[in-house]
């Protein structure tokens, strides 16, 4: 479920990718990005609000592969 | 921080001011037997951290121990203002000739130290200033230099003090100017400052408040008066909401949404930055506004600190709508409190548009903020208007 304002979306072959699912749980300063158990990635829905929109994320992600919505712009 | 008054005669008399004959009272016999020991009329006075003891019943004059003793038991269990009596202080019974009032405090608008003085003492100083202007003296003190003695009796002469009263007042006057800067207080004050029928100067009643940053350069001093670290001192004890407050302070280190003082009005406050709190709160009520609480957010809260803060604000029964207001911010995110005061009243079942009355945080990322407000329909403003302008908007939609 998306945030009120923000929401992240992730291309789900990104999503499988263990390096940089370790890569995106490092770099997001607010928590949104965690491993899960088991490998792959889970959004921390109750964090997404929190984004700080440094943009962290998608430069650490091949282009394209991660994507941040505001969604008080649509 | 305030102290109670036995504490203030405490720090008084290291400094050599004059003080009556007294002990602290934990029990009925502490009472009779102080009173024994100063053998005469004594008077019985509880120890709280608020004024209203004489109206409250809660200061009584004995004239033989026994007499103090029973006093002692009518005195303990009367709650002054909401605070419960700590003990009781048994002290002689002076004959008063006059009062003075002598209190050395901070001047917000000159922002220097005053000395404020008064032929008029005993009764409320602020009435004095009031009904008869003639009989208060307001004398600044410097910031830079050492206090001097002649601030005292500037202070007193001012006043129509002369002659060998004004030899005796000044030194109790400059020595009280001594603990206030020496002490970092925030208010040293003497009220009443007696005249006894025999000539001498007497300090009855003392107040005094140490700045509470200032807490830690004088721990030792703390200490040796019995005041422990954990005691905060506050005028009252907290409400339920103001606890509830410093909880969502608590709950998350990032940034500030909190020191919440809980107010009767209809009008929620959400604001900050660097004085901008106080500020803001005086001009709502400038505006003829009523705020329903006070609180101070900066530092960059995260959104779930000022949504929790709002929406403790808006569980107050009585408030109407939100007005959410801060100076000019920098390491405050504007787009972050944005996403907080929505989310907090949609959260509280309210539609943000109605609630809040006026939006009015510039700065850092105020065009993010600015489109989260647009698309929920909330009345924004940037640095063009100014905080009193914002305040006077806010309340005008309350009246509306």
């Amino acid at each position: 479920m998306p945030g009120m304002f923000i929401d992240v979306l992730v291309d789900p072959k990104a999503a499988s990718d263990a390096a940089l699912v370790k890569k995106l749980v490092e770099v997001c300063p607010v928590n949104i990005f965690a491993a899960q158990e088991g490998g792959g990635l889970r959004i921390v829905e109750e964090n997404l609000d929190e984004c700080v929109l440094c943009d962290l994320c998608v430069q650490a992600a091949p282009p394209g592969a991660v994507r941040v919505i505001k969604r008080y712009e649509s | 921080m305030r102290f109670y008054e036995y504490e203030s005669k405490a720090l008084f008399a290291r400094h050599g001011l004059p003080l009556s004959k007294s002990g602290l009272a934990h029990s009925r016999e502490d009472a009779r037997r102080i009173a024994a020991e100063i053998a005469g009329p004594v008077v019985l006075k509880s120890q709280v951290l608020s004024g209203g003891r004489m109206k409250a019943g809660a200061v009584k004059f004995a004239d033989t121990p026994d007499e103090a003793a029973a006093h002692y038991d009518a005195i303990v269990p009367i709650v002054v203002s909401g605070q419960k009596c700590r003990a009781v202080l048994v002290e002689e019974k002076s004959q008063v000739q006059q009062e003075y009032y002598a209190g050395v405090t901070w001047d917000g608008r000159r922002k220097l130290p005053v000395v404020i003085f008064s032929d008029m003492g005993g009764i409320d100083i602020e009435q004095v200033a009031e009904r008869h202007p003639d009989h208060v003296s307001k004398t600044h003190a410097s910031t830079l230099l050492p206090p001097m003695p002649y601030l005292a009796k500037e202070a007193a002469a001012k006043t129509g003090v002369s002659g060998a009263d004004l030899t005796r007042l000044a030194p109790i006057v400059s020595r009280l100017i001594e603990i206030f800067f020496r002490y970092d207080l925030t208010l040293a004050e003497i009220n009443p400052l007696a005249k006894l029928e025999d000539g001498r100067f007497v300090v009855l009643d003392g107040h005094v408040d140490l700045e509470g940053d200032a807490r830690p350069k004088h721990e030792k001093l703390l200490a040796e008066l019995g005041i422990r670290p954990e005691e905060t001192r506050q005028a009252r004890p907290p409400t339920d909401f103001e606890v509830r407050g410093a909880q969502v302070d608590a709950g998350d280190h990032r940034g500030v949404a909190g020191n919440v003082v809980e107010f009767d009005g209809n009008l929620g406050l959400v604001i900050g930055a660097g004085g901008g709190s106080l500020t803001l709160f005086d001009a709502v009520r400038k505006h003829g506004g009523r705020p329903a609480n006070y609180c101070e957010i900066g530092g960059n809260p995260s959104v779930k600190k000022a949504c929790a803060l709002t929406k403790l604000v808006l569980s107050k029964p009585g408030v109407e709508k939100l007005a959410v207001m801060m100076n000019v911010v920098s390491n405050t995110r504007v787009d972050i409190v944005a996403r907080g005061v929505v989310k907090g009243c949609i959260e509280s079942g309210r539609d943000p548009a109605k609630t809040i009355a006026i939006f009015r945080i510039p700065g850092s990322w105020e065009q993010e903020g600015f489109k989260i407000l647009k698309k929920y329909g909330v009345e924004y403003c940037d640095r063009t208007v100014s905080m009193y302008e914002a305040a006077g908007r806010a309340v005008m939609k309350m009246k509306a």
